[in-house]
């Protein structure tokens, strides 16, 4: 089964208004699913992550329910059928 | 059409474009552009047979980028990839793009940017991409400087337009520095700016200079509204001197030349670096006509009670028709502008999110 990566609003229009992208499950960690995100879509990835690789300080990603911050960040492993959820933290001003 | 008066107004919700033809008595209001991103940066670039406008946007979430648009806002480019980045060696990751400026009349397709961390890019090809600026980046005192109440940023850019090797910036907190061979190397240039909040007032480097501004005629001369004192210098920055006299308090961030005349300069002073509004609840731009040896208030038209307001380091300048406009927005929403060099104001929009920054461009004219 594929890896689900479930955009935000905002980042829909980056990725030909798609809501959810699916990957091969060989992409074994969130790293790899965000680089074969940004293989394809090198603008949404930019939204995602800073120049250095880093997940944006208001950005957070989920396997599942669990937020890969307090998991193994983007060394956290996905598998199978896995859904990867990409929000706006709750933050604003 | 040409002649016409384009406010780039940037807030921190979005940007606005506020348009006027010459005589600047009526202004319609378009936007937001870039609705719920911050924009602290605008520039109108007419070099190159272009007519670009170029905004720094700033999502609370996705990061920085700048965009562009060739027909006055109507559309915008992108956003493509982030064309702002740093260096992967150099650890540091965009956080916010403070100031954009295009290069000097000579070197049609160059532009500057400021960014926190405090570097500097270089674009050579109109702003479609950038690269750092090495000799900035490098420098062995960055790892030295502090950031201020609005992050380490390099805001304020001023070029020479008698020599494409000459660039001078202003960082928060680190100072001026100045470079004298295209930004290979830079020193630099405080000697004589108080650095009240440190133990040694007059360090080499480390003040918290808010903003400096140049009239082209006098390329030497600059003018520095700093975190407590406003300096003149006369060669460059290599020295500087207090020309506080008459103002009600020498805390500031905004400071715009007057285009036709280089002993003209507009300040806002604010009351303190903890209160940070106009001094007795007066909303007053001072300006000198003497290079600063005396600066004067100009209220007409501007609300003199209960007006506790504070303009900052962008929001504050001048379009280049004769007589000059002078605008200004504020904390509070609120865009002034005065049509006659700052002799009396009228209110343009009064509840837009808080101003950011104020460029005004004049269609088919120079770059303000």
């Amino acid at each position: 089964m594929p890896v689900t990566v479930v955009l935000p609003r905002a980042l829909q229009p980056f990725a030909q208004d798609a809501g959810a992208l699916e990957l091969p499950a060989s992409c074994a960690t969130v790293s790899g699913a965000l680089r074969a995100v940004g293989e394809r879509w090198p603008v949404l990835l930019d939204r995602v992550v800073t120049e250095q690789g880093a997940v944006r300080e208001r950005v957070n990603i989920f396997v599942g329910e669990e937020s890969i911050r307090f998991a193994h960040g983007l060394d956290t492993r996905v598998t199978d059928g896995d859904t990867i959820m990409i929000v706006a933290a709750v933050s604003g001003g | 059409m040409d002649g016409d008066v384009h406010l780039l107004v940037g807030t921190v919700k979005g940007a606005f474009i506020l348009r006027s033809d010459a005589s600047r008595t009526t202004w319609s209001v378009d936007g937001p552009h870039f609705p719920g991103e911050s924009v602290y940066a605008l520039a109108y670039d007419e070099r190159g047979g272009r007519r670009r406008t170029l905004a720094a946007t700033r999502s609370f979430h996705w990061g920085s980028t700048v965009r562009t648009s060739d027909d006055h806002g109507a559309t915008w480019s992108g956003p493509e990839r982030q064309s702002i980045r740093f260096p992967e060696e150099s650890g540091e990751s965009l956080v916010q793009i403070w100031q954009i400026k295009p290069g000097t009349a000579a070197d049609p397709d160059r532009l500057w940017a400021g960014v926190e961390p405090a570097a500097l890019f270089q674009s050579r090809d109109g702003g479609e991409s950038w690269d750092v600026v090495r000799g900035l980046l490098d420098h062995p005192q960055r790892k030295q400087w502090q950031p201020g109440g609005g992050g380490l940023c390099l805001h304020t850019i001023v070029t020479d337009p008698t020599n494409p090797d000459r660039l001078l910036v202003a960082i928060s907190t680190a100072g001026v520095y100045r470079s004298d061979d295209g930004g290979a190397s830079w020193s630099a240039r405080n000697s004589g700016v108080r650095a009240q909040y440190l133990p040694n007032k007059y360090p080499e480097f480390g003040q918290c200079v808010h903003k400096v501004v140049q009239h082209p005629a006098r390329p030497e001369r600059l003018f520095l509204q700093n975190h407590w004192g406003l300096y003149r210098s006369g060669d460059w920055g290599d020295s500087w001197t207090d020309v506080a006299n008459g103002v009600p308090s020498d805390f500031g961030f905004a400071m715009q030349m007057h285009p036709h005349d280089p002993d003209t300069v507009f300040i806002v002073p604010l009351q303190s670096d903890e209160f940070r509004c106009t001094p007795e609840a007066k909303l007053r731009v001072y300006r000198t006509r003497d290079a600063g040896a005396s600066w004067q208030p100009l209220s007409n038209g501007l609300p003199q009670e209960n007006a506790y307001e504070t303009v900052i380091r962008d929001a504050l300048t001048a379009d280049t028709h004769d007589p000059a406009g002078i605008y200004f927005g504020t904390r509070s929403g609120k865009v002034y502008a005065s049509a006659d060099g700052g002799e009396s104001w009228t209110s343009v929009v009064d509840a837009l999110p808080a101003v950011t920054c104020v460029k005004a461009a004049v269609v088919g004219g120079m770059h303000a």
